[in-house]
């Protein structure tokens, strides 16, 4: 299978042509009878899981099923910030893991993902952030992390708009800056990897909802039945972020998950303004500029849990708030679109990227409120534990039985975000 | 913003109440009687439903105190509420149309 290469001389020889010629970027194919591994869940995780499966374990026959369009789901909902900045050893090694494969996305998948290293700048507001993030910084140090601590006179020329007022409720104390952090193009994401996995041979399978699954006698993986038929495999990897409890519970397997609703909103587009991502923990503020010029913003979780991809409006108001007092040239701002994910969070606030009591069943979830940073390096060792039927010593502490073991890695307050 | 219908004071919006999670876990009376899953299961473990799913709230902006009720997961349309330590009662099927007609 060939497919044409994209480069600034293709692009400029098309376009002479009046962009006429290109190619589909993935064929549209019908599911096969049977597949040597299945992965449910369309989304960046699950296409990166299918083009490393295919590009560094030689599976080729394998299918990705999406129940609505790729990308659709949380990839093409979140506010694309990338940082590895997190306190505990297994989570820097993860994070870490995933910015390191940023760094090179475009040149492996042949596909811009638009990677901007732009730097990610998190404010402390009292005495107990100031301490936190410290500790975060000396953490992120001792494991070859980049993570730098800033007084606010320094956040404000790294950031301009920044009001470091002291006569406002949460006034600026400080801020952690870590500068390979920032966002990538969140579509490109999974546009890439499903191109790149097509070439490879994956199939990639839209509208395509796993219904059931049926286990052997043994109990074992035997097929999923979904809603274009049974598709038999022996190896089912789960990427279904907010409804992975749903499809584990097909298998009889319960998971220590909630799903709950995320929400972000985009203002109207305006000159490039804003030259990073600002992150404030304590008072939920999210905020970025697309490369289109949007202010890209993301609010807090709703307090239920919830499948229906919407939330409540003072959610986002009270994130305007905390914009509002941070940057008070966008007080007039209007803002444009909002909308909402429904986000998969474990009790520890670390994923899960493990095998399953169930044979031949692995899943990948928990991510919360911060997968997509994580998208290249999850895939990376989640298809290498399916691959081998054993985790890659990145993912082995981010199992299943860590809540039983007693073993949590616990980002709850140590990611120094707020869920 | 959901409106909530405490069983004690009646509908209220949503910024008045916390939420509580899954509701009708009984906390085992001799936890350490217990193995690791079973303990696991009941401090960590939960369906996580799609679909009507009971739940615990608190009025802790009205009266202060926790309730139950039965809400559509895929909807947010709430079954019904009903007083903490009741079992749980049978709602109606929740009607699929959560947002009210604009009004002609």
């Amino acid at each position: 299978m060939t497919r044409q290469s994209f480069s600034a001389l293709a692009l400029f020889r098309r376009g002479l042509a009046g962009h006429l010629d290109w190619q589909k970027q993935w064929r549209k194919p019908t599911p096969k009878a049977s597949y040597d591994a299945i992965i449910v869940g369309g989304g960046g995780h699950g296409l990166g899981a299918a083009y490393y499966l295919a590009k560094e374990h030689g599976l080729t026959n394998i299918a990705v099923l999406e129940k609505g369009w790729i990308g659709g789901g949380n990839t093409g909902r979140n506010t694309t910030i990338i940082r590895s900045n997190y306190l505990f050893n297994e989570s820097a090694a993860l994070y870490d893991h995933s910015v390191k494969l940023w760094e090179n996305l475009s040149q492996a998948l042949n596909y811009n993902v638009m990677f901007s290293p732009r730097g990610v700048m998190m404010l402390a507001h009292t005495v107990h952030d100031i301490q936190v993030f410290k500790r975060h910084v000396h953490a992120n140090r001792c494991n070859g992390v980049d993570n730098e601590w800033l007084e606010p006179e320094q956040a404000k020329e790294f950031c301009p708009l920044l009001n470091i007022e002291d006569n406002i409720r949460y006034p600026v104390l400080g801020a952690a800056l870590q500068r390979r952090g920032g966002t990538a193009r969140h579509d490109a994401v999974a546009w890439g990897y499903a191109r790149a996995a097509d070439v490879l041979g994956v199939d990639i399978i839209e509208n395509c909802e796993v219904t059931g699954i049926k286990r052997d006698a043994g109990g074992a993986i035997e097929a999923v039945e979904t809603t274009r038929g049974l598709i038999r495999s022996k190896k089912v990897g789960v990427s279904a972020a907010g409804n992975t409890s749903v499809v584990l519970a097909l298998a009889g397997v319960r998971l220590p998950l909630e799903s709950y609703p995320l929400q972000a909103l985009v203002s109207e587009p305006i000159k490039p303004i804003f030259p990073c991502v600002v992150m404030s923990n304590t008072i939920h503020a999210y905020i970025s500029q697309s490369d289109k010029g949007e202010l890209v913003i993301g609010a807090g979780t709703d307090a239920y849990t919830s499948y229906t991809q919407r939330g409540a409006l003072h959610v986002n108001t009270h994130t305007l708030d905390a914009v509002c007092e941070l940057f008070p040239n966008f007080r007039r701002m209007r803002m444009m679109r909002n909308w909402g994910g429904i986000v998969d969070v474990t009790p520890d606030r670390s994923p899960i990227i493990a095998k399953t009591p169930v044979p031949g069943l692995y899943v990948n979830c928990g991510w919360g409120t911060g997968g997509f940073k994580a998208t290249p390096g999850s895939a990376h060792v989640f298809a290498w534990t399916i691959a081998r039927d054993e985790p890659h010593p990145i993912n082995a502490p981010f199992t299943i039985e860590r809540f039983r073991d007693g073993y949590l890695i616990d980002e709850a307050a140590a990611a120094a975000v707020a869920h | 913003m959901l409106l909530i219908v405490c069983p004690y004071c009646g509908k209220r919006p949503e910024l008045e109440f916390t939420y509580g999670g899954q509701a009708h876990l009984a906390r085992p009376a001799k936890p350490v009687e217990l193995d690791d899953q079973t303990w696991t299961d009941f401090l960590y473990m939960r369906t996580n439903t799609k679909g009507p799913y009971a739940e615990r709230w608190r009025h802790a902006r009205g009266c202060g105190r926790f309730f139950n009720a039965v809400r559509d997961t895929t909807t947010d349309h709430f079954l019904g509420t009903y007083k903490t330590g009741e079992p749980q009662p049978e709602f109606a099927a929740a009607t699929t149309r959560t947002i009210p007609e604009h009004p002609k």
